[in-house]
């Protein structure tokens, strides 16, 4: 039908518009990294699907879950409960949290693996926070969340200093600072009294995170205030690195650190500066698990896989605030989505697959742009012969 | 019927935003040499890739001694015969001459190993049927920049090339060793080759070449006989316009001190004393030009005076004060700007705003920084604005254009401006102009000479003698980090300081060639 009505315009215009027109629409994601994101996820869905069919199950199911994490609402079943929809949020929290610090060590041009140290440093100064402090109300919490969150920043402003005063790989020393982490955490943890191999006693309730109205409107899920620190942390990003000269030089020293080093920014506290808000995120992102989900300190057993998820969370969302907090919260939508997926007899592991699709459609996104490019030009190419030989056509006919 | 090495008809070669080559014609004799005349960016380069096959053109064809061909890697150019000589050489410096040169396609002895010494005769026969001389033993990291060019023509000759293509040869050579570039020339000449000379310096066009095809924006202005061509005429021809190669400028006015450099030594990335003890003063108003050959210090003695690298020796003042170990921020401060060699390492973030590029020093301070450490980007953005009319910055989407999209020459106007802006004492300008077309180093070249005549030392490096040359009130010759010689450019001729840039004292010069015009 298509090809009718642009034969009826003539083969020139037939050429023009089959050769740009396909390439046109894909040249809209290429014009900025928000869509070329917005791509990828999309790319990312597609192939989920397509999988879904290979392996002979109903796409349907997939989205159904999809729409009830999001919504609450249950096409199957036609009932409504919000409480997915806490669900949801509660479980982005943390990554929209890792996913900052990822993203803001990026912005200033370091690769930050170490948001899973800097996690299990918060989420176990936390703890010993709730266990040791005095229980006062609101005081509490608010104390353990900021020591979580300022033990953390050392934690990480440590590589910041490494890196600045011996140039030492951030790559490394986030990877070997997590393992230190973490068997550190277990083993203070072990040591508080009354803790066995797995937990400690249970944590006070000044020092919970809990919200009752959240709870109450969201039918009893586990959203907590950590979702506003989530929210508030955000914000501080986007302010911090596009409306402060803490910001700027962080910016300059990520895309071009010769040329600020060269302008008179100190790159090597643009290091430390970097990394130790960073680890902030991080921080944060263990208090509130610790004290948002469990009523009781933890002794890991394992990495959560917070800090790691949060590389794609950033990646995602191109290290921007905003673009981190929507990817967070996509990332969060395929997580929840997990059991309601498997209970519509779709494997949850799609899930995951969807999630590694899109983390290697980002790091390709290089590619499509080289692709669309080389297409453009050969469509133009194309076109430039046809403009040609239709000339010397006319100057025979002439 | 003439008999053509290379004919390039109607190549066209589209990059995003660029159309590099229009519909270029090249035709070019059997045995001749053959200049491809343009300024930067008019696609001489890109022309040539074609033909290298490093770049397929998107339209238009290729005849090679008359035969069409499709050449679309480098290998399917050695097939024809058709060797390049890059401008950066390509050569693995703790390798022998030979073992560069067989680099890629050893030849083996009947029992299978590299028959190294057979490789070594044929070089050696070479160079001596060339006249490139060059030991084929040494290894390439002791050899200067004039013989590793003569290793890289050897490479191609050994690959049995006829047409050699030679991109901006002279770019790295020293006066002399151009002379010596120009004598091999003309004897690949003598022996059959034929050479196509990629330049933008009408000398050398005029010293080497039979004819010469002229460039610009992508399209051919034209072929002409060299040796029925003024400069003036090819300059017009590259340009588009008469050319006006000198400065206007009133002789200088030197005042105080305002830079004074003292036994400097600065380490250079390779663990050598790159500067050695050099010593320079810069006084108000005047423009000092170091002259030297790429690579002889130049970089680092800029990076140290910027702040970049601390040296192991000597001491640097500024307006008398001791700015050492000063940090670079210290040294903006107190009056120092700098214009980088390589504008898009040192000058710019291209992935920032022009706004952002142009408050790029000055970010933290009032106007664009509150006492809290918030940004006011109106004020930015007005600053962005106020400089953009008054250096006239070309970008399409003004203060918020990124760097990135911005051509060269707007780049640097854009550093020249924020620079210029400090109302610096001291102006430690590197490489101006490169790559820029000639308006656009018209404009800096005003820009400069009139800091000057506002009272400011300017401090200029160029690789580009006639740069140095046309713009310098005190011309300081620098080779192996230190100072050779000073002279007043009034009295300073070329090849004078050329043999400076070579290493030449000037007491030597003047003895040597006052001994040469005796026997004369």
């Amino acid at each position: 039908m298509a090809r009718i009505d642009r034969a009826a315009r003539g083969p020139d215009s037939a050429v023009r518009s089959r050769s740009l027109d396909a390439f046109h629409f894909l040249d809209i994601f290429a014009a900025s990294d928000a869509r070329m994101s917005v791509l990828v996820v999309l790319l990312g869905f597609l192939a989920g699907t397509l999988i879904i069919l290979a392996v002979g199950r109903n796409p349907g199911g997939m989205f159904a879950a999809l729409l009830q994490a999001m919504t609450g609402w249950d096409l199957t079943r036609g009932v409504w409960n919000i409480r997915y929809v806490g669900e949801w949020l509660a479980i982005s929290t943390p990554l929209i949290l890792t996913g900052l610090s990822m993203g803001f060590a990026a912005r200033a041009g370091l690769f930050n693996i170490g948001a899973e140290g800097q996690y299990i440093v918060g989420l176990t100064i936390a703890q010993f926070a709730a266990l040791y402090l005095p229980q006062i109300p609101v005081v509490q919490v608010v104390l353990a969340v900021a020591l979580a969150a300022a033990g953390a920043a050392v934690w990480g402003g440590i590589v910041g200093w490494l890196k600045a005063r011996f140039n030492a790989s951030e790559v490394v020393a986030t990877i070997m600072l997590n393992y230190i982490a973490f068997f550190l955490s277990r083993w203070v943890t072990m040591a508080i009294p009354g803790a066995n191999t797995y937990k400690t006693p249970n944590l006070p309730q000044s020092a919970q995170l809990d919200a009752g109205f959240l709870q109450r409107l969201t039918n009893g899920s586990n959203l907590n205030y950590g979702f506003f620190i989530a929210i508030a942390s955000v914000i501080a990003f986007w302010w911090i690195m596009e409306h402060t000269r803490t910001g700027f030089a962080l910016r300059a020293t990520g895309m071009n650190r010769d040329a600020a080093l060269a302008s008179g920014i100190k790159a090597e506290r643009s290091a430390v500066t970097s990394m130790a808000i960073a680890g902030a995120f991080a921080g944060l992102a263990g208090a509130i698990v610790a004290l948002g989900s469990f009523g009781y300190g933890r002794v890991l057993s394992g990495f959560d896989n917070y800090g790691f998820n949060g590389i794609a969370v950033a990646l995602v969302g191109n290290s921007t605030g905003f673009g981190v907090g929507i990817a967070g919260l996509l990332f969060g939508l395929l997580a929840s989505a997990q059991p309601l997926m498997q209970s519509r007899g779709i494997p949850k592991e799609i899930t995951l697959i969807i999630s590694g699709l899109v983390v290697v459609f980002v790091s390709l996104r290089a590619g499509f742009r080289m692709l669309l490019a080389w297409r453009r030009r050969a469509a133009l190419a194309v076109m430039a012969t046809k403009a040609e030989s239709e000339t010397v056509q006319g100057e025979i006919d002439a | 019927m003439e008999n053509y090495a290379v004919e390039m008809i109607d190549i066209t070669k589209a990059f995003p935003g660029v159309l590099a080559n229009d519909r270029v014609r090249l035709a070019v004799r059997q045995g001749e040499v053959h200049a491809v005349l343009g300024e930067n960016g008019a696609g001489k380069s890109t022309l040539m890739s074609v033909l290298y096959g490093l770049y397929e053109a998107d339209s238009g064809s290729i005849r090679i001694r008359g035969h069409d061909a499709r050449i679309r890697n480098p290998n399917d150019a050695a097939e024809l015969g058709i060797g390049m000589v890059f401008q950066h050489f390509k050569l693995v410096r703790d390798y022998t001459v030979t073992e560069n040169i067989i680099l890629g396609s050893e030849p083996r002895t009947r029992f299978g190993h590299v028959d190294l010494a057979g490789a070594e005769r044929r070089v050696a026969g070479l160079s001596a049927t060339y006249g490139l001389a060059v030991d084929p033993r040494s290894r390439i990291e002791d050899l200067g920049v004039g013989a590793q060019q003569r290793v890289e023509i050897l490479k191609t000759l050994y690959r049995e090339a006829d047409i050699l293509i030679l991109d901006e040869p002279t770019a790295v050579l020293t006066p002399q060793e151009v002379d010596e570039l120009m004598a091999v020339i003309a004897r690949l000449k003598s022996e059959g080759k034929t050479v196509i000379l990629i330049t933008h310096k009408l000398r050398e066009i005029k010293a080497a070449a039979d004819r010469c095809t002229v460039l610009r924006r992508g399209k051919t202005v034209g072929t002409v006989d060299v040796a029925a061509a003024r400069e003036e005429d090819l300059a017009e021809m590259m340009v588009g316009r008469a050319v006006n190669f000198k400065v206007d400028k009133e002789p200088a006015n030197p005042g105080r001190p305002v830079l004074e450099i003292e036994g400097l030594t600065v380490r250079g990335s390779r663990g050598n004393d790159a500067v050695r003890g050099l010593s320079l003063t810069v006084s108000a108003g005047e423009i000092v030009g170091l002259a030297g050959v790429d690579g002889n210090g130049q970089s680092e003695l800029v990076r140290a005076l910027a702040g970049l690298d601390k040296p192991t020796a000597g001491t640097i003042r500024l307006n008398g004060r001791d700015i050492t170990h000063a940090s670079v921020r210290e040294r903006i401060e107190q009056g120092m700007a700098h214009v980088p060699e390589d504008r898009h390492r040192h000058g710019l973030v291209l992935g920032m705003r022009l706004d952002e590029n142009l408050a790029l020093k000055t970010f933290h301070k009032a106007p664009f920084s509150n006492r809290c450490g918030a940004l006011d980007f109106k004020a930015i953005a007005a600053n962005a604005d106020r400089l953009i009319a008054q250096f006239d910055v070309r970008a399409g989407k003004g203060p918020a254009t990124k760097t990135e999209d911005m051509s060269g020459g707007n780049q640097q106007k854009a550093i020249i401006a924020r620079e210029l802006d400090l109302s610096p004492d001291l102006l430690v300008v590197a490489q101006p102009t490169r790559g820029l077309d000639v308006g656009a180093i018209e404009y800096i070249h005003e820009r400069i000479v009139a800091e000057r005549d506002k009272g400011r030392a300017v401090l200029l490096v160029s690789f580009e003698l006639d740069e140095v040359m046309a713009l310098c009130d005190r011309i300081a010759a620098i080779s192996r980090g230190s100072i050779v010689g000073e002279v007043a450019a009034a009295d300073a001729d070329e090849r004078f300081v050329g043999a400076m840039m070579a290493g030449v004292q000037p007491e030597e010069y003047r003895t040597t060639s006052g001994k040469r015009t005796a026997r004369g």
